[in-house]
């Protein structure tokens, strides 16, 4: 996130895209509302009438995988009505005119038959965020899940640089990232093209500063692979030893028939976690660690604020914390790391190679933790990035983007669109919440949501057992016939191992950034057949 | 007394133009007691427990709702606002079952009162809350003992029909907190007023269960209830409060990183709150948070490292388990070179763990073939 949790509550305007948030962040979505209720108007972009949808000033559905077209659109009224910051763009961006270019064909009309809504209601929506300034945009997995991702936050970013909604309070580019961790561990360089620090692999001063740090030679300097390249891999032979630490990829990846069989291939997999899992299944080597509230440690959360994780009970048994399980392994490859604590590892390491976060120690930590960049032990840190449209490398640059549909459309053998996500209750793959006492009475079952118009078309009773397929897999599913979700639409998590989503996803990806098309494959919905016949 | 300047028990005392006297008292520690006040969510005026003595004022006034104004004279401990407070205070004692040590009924035996609470609200428990109860504060600091008010039997059942939140009625002092949370803090919208004068109760969809209603039992409520009404069910009747000691720690589920506070009692967590006045959550949780931290002491946990063998695993000591994996990766390097280990990081555990796991496959593998699912 650009800006911080605690702006939401005093925006003046709130766009939000792509985000379910009173499910997905929940706490995020309370300080919307408190937005709404002192009278900012809430804009809600996404094809499903969720929850906030309730309280939004204006609610467009577009249909999944449109946001380009949409976003463009909005783009191109902004500029044919010269409603957009033009002191802003004139000094603080370059790549306008590009910009323009690209939005010029993107009419409302033209976009309306992509988005499926009027084009009167994208004029509408452009009027809107043009007349309040600041608007503070929020976006979640519905523009980043997607094979056109990038471009999806892309255009973002470009219709809040046309606002000239950067760089200030309550306004701003604003990712609410899914895990608790999902920052820090990108902070942190769990990524194969950069080092803690967002310091680039192939960049041989970083690679000499690491080296000197970490005290060794020969730091590898070509990006390493992908998840789905790693996964991949596993089959070709390419890729022989497999080390998952803390990920259930056996229900959460994209097409689970598909990441099973790469599972099954590797010659030799370890997997670190604090339960038996669908992934663990497939392990050669099982090691045990410690959880949450057995660790000392830190997290960061989405507006970049570390804060600290503290110890409550002992780890149970011989399970130990991953940091120090890495250091066990480190020292078999001849390497005695010396910090042999989290607080160590931070003060001593972390918080001296990552140059957002050399300000930040673990004294400092004691309260409400601080927010990167904290370059140095007397700043505060920063609640919002780019100040007064200073961006980090200078001027903002727009990328504008063509919109391209989805890589898998519906047709006639697969009518609708599947849509995932999160549900309130439940957490992932319930490794955690599927074992809290009480979650499960409230969430036991994984259902298929569909709209009214479909459930009566295909003579759907709520509660139904049906069957959903997609040319990967099959589940059967009870129908929970909603008009939180549009005509046409299927939407399911993947919380439960039967009748996980993810039997049906397609393992289609972002080209950039490898990040799978959850949001959007083709089924089909039939009724089982009441009595299935048995092969004798 | 300048612009913006009102008297307090003597001392003069700046405040901001829209402050209620409660604000500008609070703002320099006076303290004025409160129950219905939330902070942050539209004064009510309910509980009238935080009257105060303003002079030239016909009546009490309630510091909460009542303006500050230039000038004024208030009293907060005056024997006027003690005598009133103290009558609310008895009053909220006898308006249901507040069976704690406080209750002194004239002339009725320990015995008797119990019976009494048993008739009336179908349960011989003693207060959940026992120790960590405003009411049961106040009634200790101005000495309040229940005995000129027959204590009103309790109107309604409680409903123990979720698995989290215990609803307890007979409880229940109609301040309103619990309301405000709700509307005014979460926007769930679930509950509000039902009914009028005695039959006044807290009610969900036209007083219907909880589970039957818009709730999604963040169990903010929980932690606005200043009595024992609202409960969660995990934690009853087992959480003490003078026996706990307790951690503040980030979630572990979402991205917003909210500050929870760990009620931990004999090395156990008991219950989960959010940290009031932190950033970024500003007490609040959702239900994972409140309730969703138990799977640590899950008896399926792994505990010890295991290695497969022929269809299932064997348990390994830590030495076996990690020389197995130096091995086979060192052997696979020296085949296929760095390049064909690959590592998945966790985007759930701390910093510090990620940092490792990349240092170990980057300076000791030699290999960048690090990723995690921040992609997804």
């Amino acid at each position: 996130m650009t800006n911080s949790f605690n702006e939401l509550a005093r925006a003046k305007m709130i766009m939000v895209i792509g985000s379910n948030m009173t499910e997905a962040h929940p706490v995020a979505a309370t300080f919307v509302k408190n937005a709404v209720l002192k009278g900012a108007p809430l804009i809600v972009v996404d094809p499903r009438r969720h929850a906030l949808a309730a309280l939004a000033a204006l609610h467009v559905p577009i249909r999944v995988g449109s946001d380009i077209a949409f976003l463009n659109a909005l783009m191109h009224v902004l500029i044919a009505e010269g409603w957009y910051d033009k002191a802003f763009v004139q000094s603080c961006t370059v790549g306008f005119e590009k910009l323009a270019a690209t939005v010029a064909r993107y009419t409302p009309e033209y976009a309306a038959d992509i988005c499926g809504v009027p084009a009167a209601m994208i004029r509408d929506t452009a009027r809107r965020i043009s007349s309040v300034k600041p608007m503070m945009l929020c976006y979640t997995l519905g523009i980043t899940e997607h094979t056109c991702g990038t471009h999806n936050v892309m255009s973002v970013a470009n219709l809040q640089m046309l606002l000239g909604n950067m760089g200030v309070e309550c306004g701003g580019v604003n990712p609410l990232r899914g895990q608790n961790n999902v920052q820090g561990a990108c902070d942190m360089g769990a990524l194969p093209n950069v080092f803690p620090g967002y310091q680039r692999v192939g960049d041989a001063a970083a690679r000499e500063k690491f080296e000197r740090a970490w005290g060794v030679n020969d730091l590898p300097h070509a990006n390493g692979l992908m998840i789905p390249e790693m996964m991949e891999g596993l089959v070709s032979g390419k890729v022989r030893g497999f080390y998952i630490f803390g990920e259930n990829l056996a229900n959460t990846e994209p097409d689970i028939r598909k990441v099973e069989h790469e599972l099954a291939a590797a010659e030799f997999l370890v997997v670190q976690d604090i339960f038996p899992n669908e992934t663990t299944r497939f392990a050669h080597v099982v090691l045990p660690a410690a959880a949450w509230s057995e660790n000392d440690g830190t997290f960061t959360n989405s507006e970049r604020r570390v804060s600290r994780v503290r110890t409550a009970s002992p780890a149970p048994g011989e399970a130990r914390p991953n940091w120090w399980i890495f250091k066990q392994v480190a020292a078999r490859f001849g390497q005695t790391w010396a910090a042999d604590s989290a607080r160590e590892i931070w003060d001593d390491e972390v918080s001296v190679l990552a140059p957002q976060l050399c300000g930040i120690k673990y004294h400092r930590l004691e309260g409400d933790g601080l927010q990167w960049p904290c370059p140095d032990e007397a700043h505060p840190g920063t609640c919002y990035l780019h100040r007064d449209g200073h961006f980090t490398c200078g001027l903002g640059v727009f990328s504008p983007a063509e919109w391209t549909p989805p890589a898998e459309v519906p047709d006639e053998q697969y009518p609708l669109v599947l849509s995932t996500g999160r549900r309130l209750t439940h957490y992932h793959t319930r490794t955690q919440t599927g074992r809290c006492e009480g979650l499960n009475d409230i969430l036991g079952e994984e259902t298929a949501d569909i709209s009214p118009a479909d459930a009566a078309r295909l003579d759907i009773a709520h509660g139904e057992t049906i069957r959903v397929s997609s040319r990967r897999g099959q589940v059967d599913v009870k129908a929970n016939v909603t008009g939180q979700v549009p005509a046409g639409m299927v939407w399911m998590a993947f919380h439960f191992r039967e009748a996980n989503a993810n039997w049906l996803t397609h393992a289609a990806f972002d080209n950039i950034t490898m990040t799978a098309e959850y949001k959007a494959c083709a089924v089909r919905i039939d009724k089982p057949r009441p009595f299935p016949i048995r092969s004798r | 007394m300048a612009e913006n300047e009102l008297m307090i028990n003597g001392h003069t005392v700046g405040f901001t133009p829209g402050q209620t006297i409660l604000e500008a008292a609070q703002a320099v520690d006076i303290w004025i007691p409160t129950l219905c006040h939330l902070k942050g969510a539209t004064p009510t005026g309910a509980c009238r427990i935080c009257l105060v003595e303003v002079a030239g004022a016909r009546a009490l006034q309630p510091a909460c709702a009542t303006p500050a104004v230039a000038g004024m004279r208030v009293r907060t401990e005056s024997e006027k606002v003690v005598e009133a407070r103290r009558l609310v205070l008895e009053l909220l004692l006898a308006s249901g079952n507040h069976n704690c040590a406080v209750h002194n009924d004239n002339g009725q035996s320990w015995t008797d009162f119990q019976l009494d609470v048993q008739r009336h609200d179908g349960s011989n428990d003693l207060c959940p809350v026992w120790g960590e109860c405003r009411l049961q504060d106040l009634a200790f600091r101005y000495q309040v003992t229940s005995g000129r008010f027959k204590p009103e039997p309790g109107a309604y059942p409680t409903e123990m029909a979720n698995p989290l939140i215990v609803r307890d009625f007979s409880r229940c002092i109609l301040c309103g907190r619990c309301v405000q949370a709700c509307n005014e803090v979460q926007v769930n919208r679930a509950i509000s007023h039902g009914y009028r004068g005695t039959r006044s109760k807290i009610v969900a969809a036209g007083d219907r269960t909880l589970a039957e209603s818009e709730c999604v039992f963040c169990g903010e409520c929980i932690q606005a209830c200043p009595v024992g009404a609202l409960v969660e069910k995990k934690s009853r009747y087992q959480w003490r409060p003078w026996q706990e000691t307790t951690v503040r720690t980030t979630c572990p589920y979402c991205g917003v990183g909210c500050q929870q506070l760990l009620h931990v009692q004999d090395g156990r967590i008991v219950k989960v709150t959010g940290v009031e006045k932190a950033e970024p959550n500003q007490g609040r949780l959702c239900v994972k948070g409140r309730f969703g931290y138990d799977f640590i002491y899950s008896e399926e946990r792994l505990k010890t490292p295991l290695i497969r063998e022929k269809d299932g695993f064997r348990e390994a000591s830590w030495d076996e388990a990690l020389d197995l994996v130096a091995t086979k990766l060192k052997q696979i390097i020296a085949e296929s070179g760095p390049g064909a280990l690959a590592g998945v990081s966790c985007a759930r555990s701390i910093n510090e763990d990620s940092y490792n796991m990349q240092k170990l496959f980057r300076a000791a593998l030699k290999t960048n073939n690090i990723d995690h699912c921040a992609r997804t």
